[in-house]
């Protein structure tokens, strides 16, 4: 379920070391979070380098001290398991996104 | 497919739960419907809330949650943008139908100052009736084809009997008749369901979020939600009814929407003009 043109970024930037294969993902999160047909993250959230950020959910920043990639992975995946009030999609439940999206969002989240 | 398969089942896991609460507590102290009290409550979470806000404002919608919008707004009622469809609307109504009656022939009082009373519990039928039903049944007990329920010339009809009686408070009565009262249970359940891919109540925008931003757009409070109906809105460069919206708010959260004045929309209706009597009415309306 790769898209092609991630495979082939993805593909191309396996020659360089580990830390470029995590910036090549925060960049697609980064168009997946910004995308209205997708992640859409902007509806709610501020984020440094979105345009019309909506105010429901609380800027998106410093996130790296805050949660570890997995517990940014259950927040993405399924926000109700830990606030079953949020309004916050639940972007891996209901299959808005794929294991593969979240993680290049999460690699994304961890950039901010 | 897989997912909306998966969606599916939630939805219906989450009405089967439901369903099973009403069992069980119809077993052991039974919940009462009890729409004056909720009235009381659901009023009294939006003052609480927002006591800044003086209580005829929240017809406003967004206007009443944001100064500059409201500043806007302000300015641009000295020339407001339903005029249009108003005048269209007055005519309309004036004109007979082929068989030489009126509107005002089908309503109480000729049809002026009214809207503060729909939609009602009709006892008869056992449903409830909205304002935009009873002109349809007009026009068709007159041979006449009903109007779609999202196009300007509904819209333009509701403008001209939501102006005649601005100002006027909902008074919306729920009789004493098991029927209506399961009918305001039903708009009251459908409100409060998460539905949909996203996962959204109405209330997760309404009542959880009013006055946030969602983009650029500011979430209209629940209260006072249908008392500036119908509205023109700016984005659509038109009118919009009732169901216009309801239609609307369900599909841009990638939720199905219900046909119009299917008894869902309609038990809808009736919760939310329930809860907001008192509130003035101030249609036609005016938004972003
Ligand atoms: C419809 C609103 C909405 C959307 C869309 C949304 N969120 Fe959220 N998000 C929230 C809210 C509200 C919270 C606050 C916590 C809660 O409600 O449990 C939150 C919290 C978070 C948090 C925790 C932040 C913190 O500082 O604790 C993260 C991380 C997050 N969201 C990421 C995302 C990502 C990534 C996306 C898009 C893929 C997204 N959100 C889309 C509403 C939203
Ligand atoms: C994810 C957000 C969201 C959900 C869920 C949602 N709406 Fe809305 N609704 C909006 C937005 C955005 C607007 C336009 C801005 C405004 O007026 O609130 C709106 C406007 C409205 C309006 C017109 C208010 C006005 O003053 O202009 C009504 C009535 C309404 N919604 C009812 C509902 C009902 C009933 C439901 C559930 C079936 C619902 N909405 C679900 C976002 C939502």
């Amino acid at each position: 379920m790769i898209h092609p043109a991630t495979f082939a970024f993805a593909a191309a930037l396996a020659l360089f070391a580990g830390v470029a294969q995590a910036q090549s993902g925060a960049a697609e999160g980064q168009n997946i979070a910004f995308d209205r047909g997708r992640g859409n993250c902007l509806t709610c959230h501020q984020i440094r380098g979105g345009d019309l950020p909506g105010t429901i959910g609380p800027e998106l920043k410093e996130l790296k001290g805050k949660y570890d990639r997995n517990e940014l992975i259950a927040i993405v995946t399924d926000e109700t398991r830990r606030n079953p009030l949020t309004a916050m999609p639940p972007f891996g439940r209901n299959r808005i996104l794929t294991e593969q999206e979240i993680d290049a969002v999460v690699d994304f989240l961890l950039t901010l | 497919m897989h997912a909306r398969h998966i969606f599916l089942s939630a939805i219906a896991a989450l009405v089967g739960g439901v369903l099973a609460c009403v069992a069980a507590s119809a077993i052991a102290a039974p919940d009462k419907i009890d729409p004056a009290a909720d009235a009381k409550a659901f009023q009294k979470y939006f003052t609480d809330k927002f006591p800044q806000v003086k209580f005829e404002d929240f017809v406003n919608g967004p206007y009443s949650m944001n100064e500059d919008m409201r500043k806007q707004w302000e300015e641009k009622e000295q020339f407001p943008p339903y005029e249009f469809s108003l005048e269209a609307g007055k005519e309309v109504f004036a004109t007979p139908f082929g068989n030489g009656k009126t509107y005002a022939d089908c309503f109480p009082n000729g049809g002026l100052g009214i809207r503060q009373n729909y939609p009602y519990f009709d006892e008869k039928e056992g449903k409830v009736v909205t304002l935009e039903l009873a002109l349809n049944r007009c026009r068709e007990a007159n041979g006449e084809a009903p109007y779609s329920y999202v196009d300007d010339e509904m819209a333009s009809l509701t403008a001209y009997m939501a102006f005649t009686s601005r100002g006027k408070p909902f008074d919306i009565k729920i009789p004493n008749d098991p029927r209506a009262l399961q009918a305001y249970e039903n708009g009251k359940r459908y409100f409060y369901t998460r539905r949909g891919q996203l996962n959204f109540s109405c209330a997760t925008c309404h009542v959880q979020s009013p006055g946030e931003r969602i983009r650029a757009e500011v979430l209209a409070p629940a209260l006072g939600i249908l008392n500036a109906m119908p509205i023109y809105r700016s984005e659509w460069s038109g009118m919009g009814t009732i169901s216009r919206r309801l239609v609307t708010c369900n599909s841009q959260t990638r939720a199905v929407p219900l046909e119009p004045q299917s008894d869902e929309y309609r038990d809808l209706e009736y919760f939310l003009s329930y809860v907001s009597n008192g509130l003035p009415i101030s249609g036609p309306g005016a938004r972003p």
